[in-house]
């Protein structure tokens, strides 16, 4: 903070950017010493980044078949035609390929116009623009507990808005309950705080597990009741095991009401489950005419290349490849995961049941030195300095229980997963051993 | 403000209507009549709650806010939700909605509302098909790679663009200045990039000072969701619409005896919409002015490489690197939609020499970060300099055509335009085909120049100008042939008025 000289913003100058927390300084660490099987063995081996990398292989088929497109992106004809598009619609090729593949994800269950799509530069843009549209500053939005890290910085930070959290915990797996949004809401009136809206993801991160069908019934009809809004982030929709194990909002929603249709928004980007997080393609998809239109205008200050949208247009568009694509990707997703609870569980480590998502959420209490969050942060720099492995402390995604921590796998390749399962039970075995010493 | 509050609670509909209602708004018509004549700052924007209006759309404010539906967005989403009757936009829809085609749709609007340059994008179409072949995905070995294009990546730019827009600055300012990637936030269009420098420079309820008129994107740019309030500052006909320092401290000191904390001077540089630049000694008064008063001075350079005529452009870096001011309050604005005609592909600069401001608007710049196959493109672009120093050196040519062929079209139907260097627009003096000499008159020509001859310019109220019956007149989206066309409508407006 400059200490004299020209002020700047509280923004600027406050920790509301959230980045001191230990999501990110384990990122810092990793940055600063990254594992390489050549070049690094030793180094930190990230695990708590949550990138779907294991399907590179068929996106680089794709543009080997289909260099123009990749190319820059655009016909000879029409690269004016691009350069200039400033539509805040989107490119209508785009936005249709992608209602047809948030189709095609849902196993055509659903159906979605591109007209109610917004695009945003990512689906970071898109949390943030709901903030601002939903609800004021000093309004609250309730949020199931363990949640994603980044919601403390992307909701509130500029916007002004608060998180009420709705916690959750493993008696009955993490699942939300009506007593815990009840309890939530209530906790809000006490301290003078309007809730606005509830923000579900789903398939949940960190949990690694897809919302069933009769919670989420509970849950539009908790938010019908109490007159506020629902944002459905359905990032992780496509890295769903099976398919058949997901049901979107947009399901629930097919068969109610205006009113209460209304009311719902679902948030969606390419970056987990194609993979292509560096393209910056979010978008909003929202039941509510006013929401849409307002979205639009305020996405003047995150559209997406036109670029990038041709380019993305072709892919998405391309049937065989997006069916081909969706099942090989969830079929490897499964396999590593699986890979990585056996090998978790080899190291005497127990994860929570999951079916979807980069990442699984496994439990290391026994681990403790106490059980509280100290004890947690604790042990996972012991995890970061020693281990060298970055995962992400269930603290930071203010799960109440300590000793809960999200591992992802998606983003390396499978030998170096097999060198951080390694690393993990050398680990656990130590600590085991030490813990056995000093219990003598 | 004391008289508004009441006013406030009748438009809320939260009680107060005998009270709040009578005496207030008689003071309150009073005080617009009085304030009318000169046009300070506009009364709406004590009103956070509602979106930036013109003066004369003052129904707007009785209107009821929050959603006809059941379920309620929030003052800003609801404000934001309501047609905008702006004409900036208005007219930009209604051409949208039927545009202009010298074969396909003679009678459709001509676009003179939106400043975009395609003048020269078959230059940079030519040289793309010529250099670029081969997909972007291929790593140092040559094997094809997604890796590099797909995965995250520094949220506020690759530093490879950084170091090639760095570059290609040095090289629209001539060389005059030397420009460091180290200081470069890149985001996704200059739309994001200053409202993204406001949210760090300013709390909500603070203020900038800024020169009108202005460009009117400013309104919604930084007003919106910063809460921060826009002070228009006026020039004046007489000495060419230049910056008075006289007008600024004025302005500044009004603020104060309202308690409002002013953050920072914003100007545009070349102007938009007159097209003029703030010449040397300007600059120096604007940097001793910011200084005396510990404030920011934000500069929008945008349009720097899209200048013509005999006066030479000099940024605010180039007057830094000369002289010893507090660089730590100066940061300016770039993009390359303007100068490299690429809009879509949205690429902004904040450009800063406050590490702090660095620190915060790089961390801000994930909510509107730029994608990367397109970083990659402009890297690959931007990094032939013989290219780029030719592109310019043509851009700028067509665009002194250009400029000349249509100021020149104005000047035979009796329309004199200010003195311009820059930008891809014209700043009309219609004021002599107005019936009234005020924003209401002025607003009837506009539409009938939208309306009846079909032709979208941007009224100067639009931009806060207080001096009725400007119009900025944009000229690159149009073709040589497109402009005695363009005059002959003008033409039967004019000649019946």
């Amino acid at each position: 903070m400059a200490k004299k000289g020209v002020p700047l913003s509280e923004m600027a100058t406050s920790d509301t950017h959230g980045e001191d927390s230990p999501y990110f300084v384990g990122w810092k660490v990793y940055d600063e010493d990254p594992y390489d099987a050549a070049s690094n063995p030793s180094g930190v081996i990230q695990m708590g980044l949550a990138e779907n990398q294991v399907s590179f292989d068929l996106l680089e088929d794709y543009l080997e078949q289909h260099p123009q497109e990749f190319g820059w992106g655009c016909g000879v004809s029409s690269f004016r035609e691009n350069a200039l598009f400033q539509d805040y619609h989107g490119l209508k090729t785009f936005t249709r390929a992608v209602a047809l593949f948030m189709e095609q994800i849902r196993g055509g269950r659903t159906q979605f116009d591109p007209q109610h799509i917004v695009l945003t530069a990512g689906a970071t843009a898109a949390n943030e623009l709901l903030s601002f549209i939903l609800a004021d500053p000093g309004d609250g939005l309730l949020i199931p507990t363990p949640y994603y890290p980044g919601f403390d910085r992307d909701l509130r930070w500029r916007t002004g808005v608060n998180i009420i959290p709705v916690h959750c915990n493993s008696s009955n797996g993490f699942r939300i309950t009506l007593r815990a949004l009840e309890d939530a809401c209530a906790g809000a009136e006490s301290i003078k705080v309007r809730v606005k809206g509830l923000l579900l993801t789903n398939p949940s991160n960190p949990l690694g597990t897809a919302i069933t069908r009769p919670v989420l019934e509970e849950i539009l009809d908790f938010v019908a009741q109490k007159d506020i809004h629902l944002i459905s982030d359905e990032i992780y929709s496509g890295s769903v095991f099976s398919s058949d194990e997901f049901v979107s909002m947009a399901e629930i929603v097919g068969a109610r009401g205006h009113e209460e249709r209304e009311r719902v928004h679902i948030v969606y980007s390419l970056s987990k489950d194609l993979g292509l997080p560096g393209y910056r393609v979010g978008m909003i998809y929202s039941y509510n005419n006013e929401v849409v239109t307002t979205a639009r205008r305020m996405s003047s200050f995150t559209l997406v290349s036109s670029q990038t949208q041709k380019m993305l247009a072709s892919l998405l568009s391309d049937k065989e490849f997006t069916e081909n694509y969706l099942r090989t990707n969830r079929e490897r997703l499964k396999k590593r995961y699986e890979f990585v609870v056996e090998g978790l569980s080899n190291a005497g480590i127990r994860c929570l049941q999951g079916n979807a998502g980069l990442f699984c959420w496994m439990n290391l209490g026994e681990l403790l030195e106490e059980p509280t969050v100290e004890g947690e942060l604790s042990l996972w720099n012991l995890i970061l300095h020693e281990a060298k492995l970055n995962i992400s402390p269930g603290s930071s995604c203010h799960c109440l229980e300590a000793g809960w921590f999200r591992v992802c796998f998606a983003n390396m390749s499978q030998q170096t997963l097999e060198v951080a399962l390694m690393r993990m039970k050398d680990f656990t075995e130590k600590m085991k051993a030490k813990q056995m010493i000093s219990s003598l | 403000m004391r008289v508004i509050v009441p006013l406030q609670a009748v438009v809320q509909g939260r009680g107060g209507l005998v009270l709040g209602s009578l005496i207030p708004c008689a003071l309150f018509y009073f005080l617009q009549l009085y304030i009318r004549r000169d046009r300070p700052s506009s009364s709406a924007s004590n009103l956070p709650e509602l979106a930036p209006m013109p003066r004369s759309l003052s129904r707007s404010l009785l209107s009821p806010r929050g959603s006809s539906g059941p379920v309620r967005l929030s003052s800003r989403g609801a404000s934001v939700a309501r047609d905008d009757d702006n004409p900036y936009y208005v007219g930009l829809k209604r051409c949208a909605e039927d545009p202009y085609h010298h074969s396909s749709n003679p009678n459709g609007f001509m676009q003179l509302g939106l400043a975009e340059n395609w003048l020269s994008l078959d230059m940079i179409r030519d040289w793309l098909v010529g250099n670029v072949k081969e997909p972007l995905l291929l790593d140092e070995e040559g094997e094809l790679s997604i890796h590099g294009l797909a995965t995250y990546q520094p949220y506020d730019g690759l530093m490879d663009l950084k170091m090639a827009v760095a570059e290609f600055m040095g090289q629209v300012m001539q060389g005059s200045v030397s420009f460091h990637p180290s200081q470069i936030v890149l985001t996704a269009g200059a739309t994001p990039a200053v409202e993204t420098l406001s949210f760090c420079l300013a709390d909500p309820g603070n203020a900038f000072l800024v020169p009108s008129p202005y460009y009117p994107g400013w309104d919604r740019d930084i007003k919106w969701r910063t809460g921060i309030e826009l002070i228009p500052v006026p020039c004046r006909s007489t000495d060419n619409f230049s910056i008075s320092i006289a007008a600024l401290e004025l302005a500044y000191n009004q603020a104060k005896k309202r308690g409002v904390k002013v953050c920072a001077v914003l100007v545009s540089n070349p102007s938009n919409p007159v097209g003029n630049l703030i010449d040397r000694e300007t600059l120096y008064d604007l940097l001793d002015f910011v200084m005396e008063k510990n404030i920011h001075l934000i500069s929008d350079e945008v349009f720097a490489g899209s200048t013509y005529g005999n006066d030479r452009f000099v940024s605010v870096a180039e007057v830094l690197d000369s002289e010893n001011f507090d660089r730590r309050r100066v940061h300016i604005i770039y993009g390359l939609s303007k100068d490299l005609c690429v809009p879509g592909f949205r690429v902004g600069v904040i450009y800063s020499y406050n590490e702090n401001v660095l620190a915060a608007a790089s961390k801000l710049a994930r909510f509107s970060s730029i994608s990367t196959p397109t970083q990659c493109l402009l890297i690959s672009i931007l990094s032939n300099t013989k290219f780029i120093t030719e592109y310019l050196k043509v851009n700028k040519e067509q665009l002194c055509d250009m400029h000349a062929l249509f100021v020149d079209g104005l000047k035979q139907l009796g329309i004199n335009c200010a003195s311009s260097s820059g930008g891809f627009y014209c700043w009309a003096d219609m004021s002599m085909f107005i019936q009234s000499y005020n924003e209401k008159g002025e607003l009837k020509l506009w539409d009938k120049l939208l309306n009846e001859a079909k032709i979208n310019v941007t009224p100067g109220s639009s931009c806060h100008c207080i001096e009725p019956g400007w119009f900025r007149c944009c000229f690159t989206t149009l073709t040589k042939q497109d402009i005695p066309i363009v005059m002959e409508r003008i033409h039967r407006i004019t000649e019946s008025n």
